[in-house]
């Protein structure tokens, strides 16, 4: 039965993605699922792999993300010096910011006592027999290092056990998102003497004086959170991942790596609870019509043909949660935005709270012009509007007569008309929000 | 997002023009201002790329750095900002007046970015030079410490509320008007000046749609569009780098490449950085057309005495700020902040009845009609030996939907001497808003019976706010040496060393 | 452990191991035993306390007052609050009159000060508004605020109280005048704020903005942390459910088992409204379900509901038992409580005259979180036929600290479309959550879980800035799993 369900679902998806291949998740887009997890739109798509750029591009809303060059020569030539030399300029810094007050000194042949295991590349890509090979190979090393602290700790005292810190670079993790295998590449891991495994995370932005940028460290922690996540249910004992993660950046305005650890726990938590919702997308699946799919028609070359016309009417059936907030993470933003013209959520959550929770614009001008009779349960939106309304004109007047202003204001006639008229807004502005809406 | 403002945002979509949210212009606005456009090169930490810099729209100056990789060419360009920079700042310190606190200067340079973002670039610019050795192995020109303290000063008084030192256009301009987009999307200067003064015949919608075209309008920076890094920069960057290789080995001809190089650059770089230059100036000649707010000249006076003090200091002392607060400096700094904050807060409703919108919205404010004057009451002191003082009786109606309680300090925008206690609310027997009883406590003069004029006469028209700047109180905080052990014990005296200077760049 | 301690790899809940055989009272006495004695011993300039809602804390500072007025070195006292500096003076006063008659108590008030009337005859107690001006008693009692203008003299020892509630640079202004201080409070309530966005000073051990025994560990790791382990004001039924959401590291017990409090509500249900009254009785919480519907802050609806449920506790005559005893519980000992101040506005007058009008809260008529109730004396007289008192309606941040038998909460996240880090915050739904010696009744619409599902996680994170616990969402969801099992739908 259960098994029934899982197979509808999992044609009804590939029905909906077409003759693409399926885009699969990376660490990146598992992180997005906890940036907007309320649009049904986005959870559909991306359980059926569907590529959003492409699908933005062919509709005429190419998306505004994009990387320059330099930053990724930046990157890239940043993590090779970190790596460099089997991470030789990282031991220290790892064992500076992970070691807690207890350890230190605890051992002090630090750099003789450190394996360096490199489970190879990617290069190109997993190949068929590669990331099998590789993900066996990260879990062996982890569960056998597991297994010989556990060991070594309950004969903590002897010290016959060497007491060694192992870096694991290039392992490979996989983690079930809805159904579907995905697999990870971590910069690199770190087993600490005390068996804990701790998360690596290299990135380029910089650290000046001990602060980076809020919004770069949160999203590598959530991507970092990611691997930790996959690392628990692998090895199904949590304790031996640390919920400590390590962000490795430019120190300064230099080159120079620095280490700092991160705590990734409210990461965990909201991946996790994401992650188990997942599954509700056949319940969105039951509720759209049999016919409709995103297939791109590529062609031979693998441009798209299918027109842009029927792609989005197939996004009109499935709905969106649109917030200014997309624009920073969804590829489908720009059309997403279009649709929502007019809407009082365009403007942002905070907006749409202050004037009453009311849908459009064109509602929330009627009501507060009372031009439109509040249905019961606007009644106070409606209350909350017209005195808003009455304190905008009051306050526009008044001040304007206090000082007039040097030059005219560049507000339109329109609005100026609209404001001594005792309705803030007369009909005809009304109306032509929302001609603007469908327009 | 207030009421007021919001309510502006959904007027602003419905017109296809933004809604004042000001009538009166809540900054200083400098005669000349000194306006600062930089670019940085994606992926660096802060590395500038360019700057059109100047104190008249007509009269930029572009700076570029060929190899923003090349730390030598960033000082070099360090150099350059502060040779043209540093004469307009100094330049305000010569002519003071004389107050009991100390000389004020009478006027004061003014710093203005295109957006948030750039006042960032300033700090972490500021940081990066104001330790800069001028002497040994990685020695700078003498103006790049300079320059990297007075940029310091200018961001640290970018966090001050209500300071005009140095402002982001975009902030300015959010200030005063209201869009009908996000505040997300008001972060892009073209957009928000799309919808504050559209072109003609667009609606402000399709002039924000057009200006986030980076074809069409290249983003005020200091990030670039990664498109042009791809198609243009990077392939003018790297014609550089091949010019100066190949000007290495032979310096005869290949000078003259180099040149060339610069020059295809400079070019690139200018078409990057004049939309946004342009757009800077026009948000500056929409903002001035606004009358100033009353309070404005006051803040200006203190943002006159700050430069003057951190003139005195560069002439006295003039070490460089320190990397990070310590305890006693964050401390008085928070104080100083949140102080500036609600005083600012306060000033513009006093100001600007669209302001005091919002307080009305929210209960805190009332305007209304004086209805009845006790003004020659006389209580007793409350301190005994029946002494008594003048406390007139003030009562106003109001249609507000107030959330005051009785107790609650006031104060009248036209009146603004005069502090006054709510005694008193009261539902009116034949209805229509409320009676609110105030009794007036300060302003009269001194005299036993009220100064003329200094109570309000019945018929009256009155705005009460209860959003004062004295809510806030700051501690007297201990010297930084007699740091106390909760919060980390006295510091090591900070003492510019070696070190400072010596910070690896690659 | 709860399925969110799982992941976060968190300590797990309730009832603390190690001592688990000893009785209540025994615990909470060993745990003050070792409290007194680091004092005593002096090995450290800090000594914290952590105390769950209810565990007595104000009884352990005044306990400690009189121990260390009696070692004859002088004591400062900070308190947040006048209220809660006269409600130390009040305890304080009678406990010296009986073990240390000579001790003088200094209450420190602002320029201008009048002593409150509750203060008035105490003949140990001396007033003044500077220092000087006090002679030199054994304790000296103030806020915060105006020790911060205490600028001379050096007190051996202090005792800070409410000290999560209380600013890192209001420490920095007080410290100078202690050498050593115990620091008490409560970590699960809501932390200080400020006007202003302080990103300049994230990741100092220093920041200004957090709260004082924050900035007191980073700069200090080895000071010792003890933990008061019994709630004797939450009865058993919340012990579980709060330790889980807000102490999830910690956790505590209560004081009583299961039976041992709560409600009768005589006289048969007549409305969803009475059954979620009696749902209450047994379990000791209730949820009162609205439709859902996206409302305003103040929605009309809701705040009618929870002014007849107010109404219902009364108009039943219900009792609270505690160890055999029943006592009508009267307005006095009600409390609603709501996020925002225009809420608690829409509820008072829904209310009426049954509501306490502005500032009577900062009265505690009604019963601080007094260790009074510790022991079972609750602080209400026997049930009589009028009602006695008010209903306190307020906010949270204005609950903090106070106890009444019954609380009625309008959930923060009622009827909203999303939420903010402010209705999320845990510190806020902890204090709506942990007031109550009965029964704690919750109005929200439904909805509050698709809400928490839809919720996006996108706050920047700073480096070197320690992760605050519970996180709040996590807490919303453990809160509100609990609550469904005792819904009744409107
Ligand atoms: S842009 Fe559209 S599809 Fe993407 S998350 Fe936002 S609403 Fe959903």
């Amino acid at each position: 039965m259960q098994n029934r369900t899982e197979d509808r679902t999992e044609q009804r998806l590939d029905r909906l993605r077409g003759r693409a291949p399926r885009r699969r998740h990376d660490a990146r887009t598992i992180a997005a699922l906890t940036r907007n997890p309320g649009c049904a739109r986005r959870a559909v798509l991306d359980a059926a792999g569907v590529d959003k750029e492409l699908l933005a591009r062919q509709i005429g809303f190419a998306a505004p993300f994009g990387q320059s060059p330099f930053a990724i020569v930046r990157g890239n030539v940043f993590e090779a010096r970190v790596t460099a030399d089997e991470c030789a300029a990282l031991l220290t810094l790892l064992a500076e910011c992970l070691d807690t007050d207890a350890e230190a000194g605890a051992d002090e042949a630090t750099s003789s006592d450190v394996i360096y295991l490199d489970l190879g590349a990617s290069g190109a890509g997993p190949d068929a027999e590669g990331p099998a090979r590789r993900l066996e190979r990260t879990e062996a090393v982890l569960r056998s290092e597991a297994a010989a602290r556990a060991g070594a700790g309950s004969r903590a005292e002897t010290r016959a056990e060497p007491r060694r810190t192992v870096l694991l670079a290039h392992p490979l993790l996989r983690l079930a998102v809805g159904g579907q295998d995905v697999y990870l590449e971590p910069d690199l891991l770190v087993i600490r003497p005390d068996g804990r495994a701790h998360v690596v995370e290299i990135k380029s932005f910089a650290v000046v004086d001990g602060q980076a940028d809020g919004e770069k460290v949160a999203a590598a922690a959530v991507q970092a959170a990611v691997y930790v996540l996959a690392l628990r249910r692998m090895l199904g004992t949590p304790a031996a991942v640390s919920h400590d993660v390590v962000l490795v950046c430019p120190k300064d305005f230099s080159n120079v790596p620095l280490a700092t650890r991160v705590d990734v726990r409210r990461q965990l938590l909201a991946l996790d609870h994401q992650l188990a919702r997942l599954t509700t997308v056949q319940t969105l699946l039951d509720a759209l019509p049999p016919e409709v799919t995103f297939d791109l028609a590529p062609a031979a070359d693998g441009a798209p043909t299918r027109p842009a016309g029927e792609l989005t009417d197939a996004l009109d059936q499935l709905p969106a949660r649109y917030a200014p907030d997309c624009l920073s993470v969804c590829e489908l933003a720009f059309r997403c935005r279009q649709e929502a013209a007019g809407r009082t959520a365009a403007l942002g959550a905070s907006v749409r709270e202050e004037l009453g929770g009311i849908d459009t614009v064109a509602e929330v001008l009627d009501l507060a012009g009372g031009a439109r009779t509040p249905t019961e349960s606007q009644a106070e939106a409606a209350a909350h509007l017209m005195i808003t309304a009455r304190m905008y004109a009051e306050g526009l007047s008044a001040g304007q007569a206090l000082a007039p202003p040097l030059a005219p204001l560049p507000a339109p006639a329109q609005l100026q008309a609209s404001l001594s008229a005792s309705h803030p807004v007369p009909a005809s502005a009304s109306a032509s929000v929302s001609g603007g809406e469908h327009g | 997002m207030t009421a007021i403002s919001s309510y502006a945002r959904a007027l602003a979509v419905a017109t296809g023009t933004a809604a004042p949210t000001a009538t009166v212009r809540h900054a200083h606005l400098s005669a000349r201002p000194f306006v600062l456009v930089p670019l940085t090169l994606a992926g660096e930490a802060n590395a500038p790329l360019a700057a059109m810099v100047g104190t008249a729209w007509d009269e930029a100056t572009l700076l570029v750095v060929a190899q923003p990789r090349n730390r030598d060419l960033r000082f070099a360009f360090a150099d350059q900002l502060a040779q043209i920079m540093l004469p307009h700042v100094l330049g305000f310190a010569a002519a003071t007046e004389e107050l009991t606190s100390g000389p004020r200067s009478l006027d004061a340079p003014q710093l203005i970015v295109p957006n948030p973002a750039g006042v960032e670039f300033v700090r972490l610019f500021a940081r990066s030079t104001r330790f800069r050795s001028t002497e040994g192995e990685y020695a700078v020109a003498p103006n790049v410490p300079v320059l990297g303290r007075w940029l310091t000063f200018f961001a640290e008084r970018a966090e001050i509320p209500g300071s005009s030192l140095m402002l982001a256009v975009t902030d300015l301009l959010g200030l005063h008007w209201a869009t009908g987009q996000s505040a997300l999307e008001d972060a892009n200067l073209a957009a928000l000046l799309g919808w504050i003064d559209p072109p003609p015949g667009l609606r402000g919608a399709a002039a924000a749609r057009l200006a986030e075209d980076p074809r069409h309008c290249p983003p005020a920076g200091p990030t670039t569009d990664p498109g042009f890094d791809t198609e243009q920069l990077a392939p003018a960057i790297a014609a550089y780098d091949t010019a100066v290789a190949a000007a290495a080995a032979d310096p005869a001809a290949g000078s003259a490449g180099v040149a060339r190089a610069v020059t295809r650059l400079e070019n690139l770089l200018r078409t990057q950085l004049q939309p946004t230059w342009d757009l800077v100036w026009r948000a500056l000649d929409l903002l001035d057309g606004l009358p100033p707010g009353a309070s404005v000249p006051a803040r200006w006076e203190t943002d006159r005495a700050r430069y003057t003090g951190f003139h005195t200091y560069m002439v006295e002392e003039g070490l460089p700020q320190a990397r990070r607060d310590g305890a006693v400096t964050a401390a008085r700094r928070l104080n100083r902040i949140e102080q500036a904050q609600a005083a600012y807060d306060a000033d513009r409703a006093f100001d600007d009845p669209l302001v005091m919108a919002q307080h009305r919205v929210t209960g805190e404010a009332f305007s209304g009609t004086v209805v009845a004057v006790e003004r020659d009451r006389r209580i007793p002191n409350g301190r005994g030996k029946g002494r008594l003082v003048t406390r007139p009786l003030l009562t106003v109606r109001t249609e507000d939907p107030i959330r005051l309680t009785v107790g609650a300090k006031v104060v009248a925008s036209s009146r603004r001497r005069q502090e006054c206690v709510i005694e008193a609310i009261d539902i009116p027997p034949e209805g229509g808003g409320l009676l609110i009883t105030l009794e007036a406590r300060s302003g009269m003069g001194r005299s036993a019976v009220p100064a003329p004029g200094t109570v309000a006469e019945v018929g009256e028209s009155l705005c009460y706010s209860a959003v004062l700047a004295d809510g806030v109180r700051s501690a007297p905080m201990p010297d930084t040496a007699d740091t106390p052990w909760t919060h980390g014990g006295p510091p090591e005296p900070y003492e510019p060393t070696e070190k400072d200077t010596a910070e690896a760049w690659e | 452990m709860s399925a969110v301690g799982e992941i976060a790899g968190l300590a797990g809940s309730a009832g603390s191991a190690g001592s688990a055989g000893l009785s209540p009272a025994a615990q909470a006495e060993a745990v003050t035993l070792a409290i007194l004695d680091d004092l005593r011993a002096g090995r450290h300039r800090g000594v914290i306390v952590d105390s769950p809602p209810g565990a007595g804390k104000s009884t352990l500072v005044v306990r400690t007052a009189a121990v260390l007025a009696a070692s004859g070195a002088p004591l400062m006292i900070v308190a947040q609050t006048n209220e809660q500096v006269d409600d130390l003076v009040e305890r304080l006063s009678a406990r010296l009159a009986d073990e240390l008659p000579a001790a003088r108590i200094g209450r420190l008030g602002r320029t201008g000060y009048l002593p409150s009337a509750r203060l008035a005859g105490l003949s140990n107690v001396v007033t003044a508004s500077d220092v000087d001006s006090l002679g030199e008693p054994e304790v000296t009692i103030s806020t915060a605020a105006k020790w911060a203008y205490v600028r001379e003299g050096t007190w051996p020892w202090a005792i800070v109280d409410e000290a999560y509630q209380m600013r890192s640079d209001t420490l920095l202004a007080i410290a100078a005048r202690f050498e050593r201080a115990l620091f008490v409070g409560d970590p699960g309530q809501l932390d200080p704020f400020s006007t202003v966005t302080g990103d300049r000073w994230h990741g100092l051990v220093w920041n200004p903005m957090q709260s004082a025994v924050a900035v007191l560990q980073r700069n200090n790791p080895d000071l010792p942390v003890h933990r008061l382990p019994v709630s004797w004001r939450l009865p058993r039924t919340a012990q579980d459910v709060v330790a889980d959401a807000f102490y999830p590291f910690t956790g505590f017990r209560t004081g009583t088992g299961f039976g041992e409090r709560g409600l009768v509500v005589p006289g048969p249900a007549e409305s969803p409204v009475d059954d979620v009254l009696d749902v209450a009785a047994t379990t000791g919480w209730g949820l009162l379900e609205l439709p859902a519907r996206h409302t305003m802050r103040t929605d009309a609806e809701a705040v009618a509901a929870v002014a007849q449920l107010t109404r219902r506790i009364l108009e039943r005559g219900t009792l609270a038992t505690s160890g055999g005893e029943r006592t009508r519980i009267t307005p006095g000992r009600i409390a609603v409580g709501a996020a925002h101040r225009d809420q608690v506005v829409a509820i008072r007058a829904a209310l009426g005259g049954l509501a306490a009008t502005e500032g009577d809260a900062d009265h505690p008529a009604a019963g601080s979180g007094s260790g009074a109730g510790a022991f079972g004396a609750s602080g209400a007289g026997p049930g009589s036929a009028g009602w006695d008192g008010q209903v306190v309606v307020d906010t949270a941040n204005r609950l903090q600290g106070r106890e009444y038998e019954i609380t009625v909460v309008l959930h923060p996240l009622s009827g909203r479309r999303d939420a903010t880090a402010f209705h999320l915050e845990a510190g806020r739904l902890c204090v709506l959550a942990s007031r109550h010696r009965q029964a704690c009744l919750v109005v929200a619409r439904a909805g509050i879980r698709e809400l928490l599902d839809a919720h996006p996680t996108s706050d920047p994170v700073h480096l070197g800035e320690p992760v605050r616990f519970p996180d709040g969402w996590a807490a919303n969801q453990a809160m509100l799993a609990h609550l469904a099992t005792s819904r009744v739908q409107l």
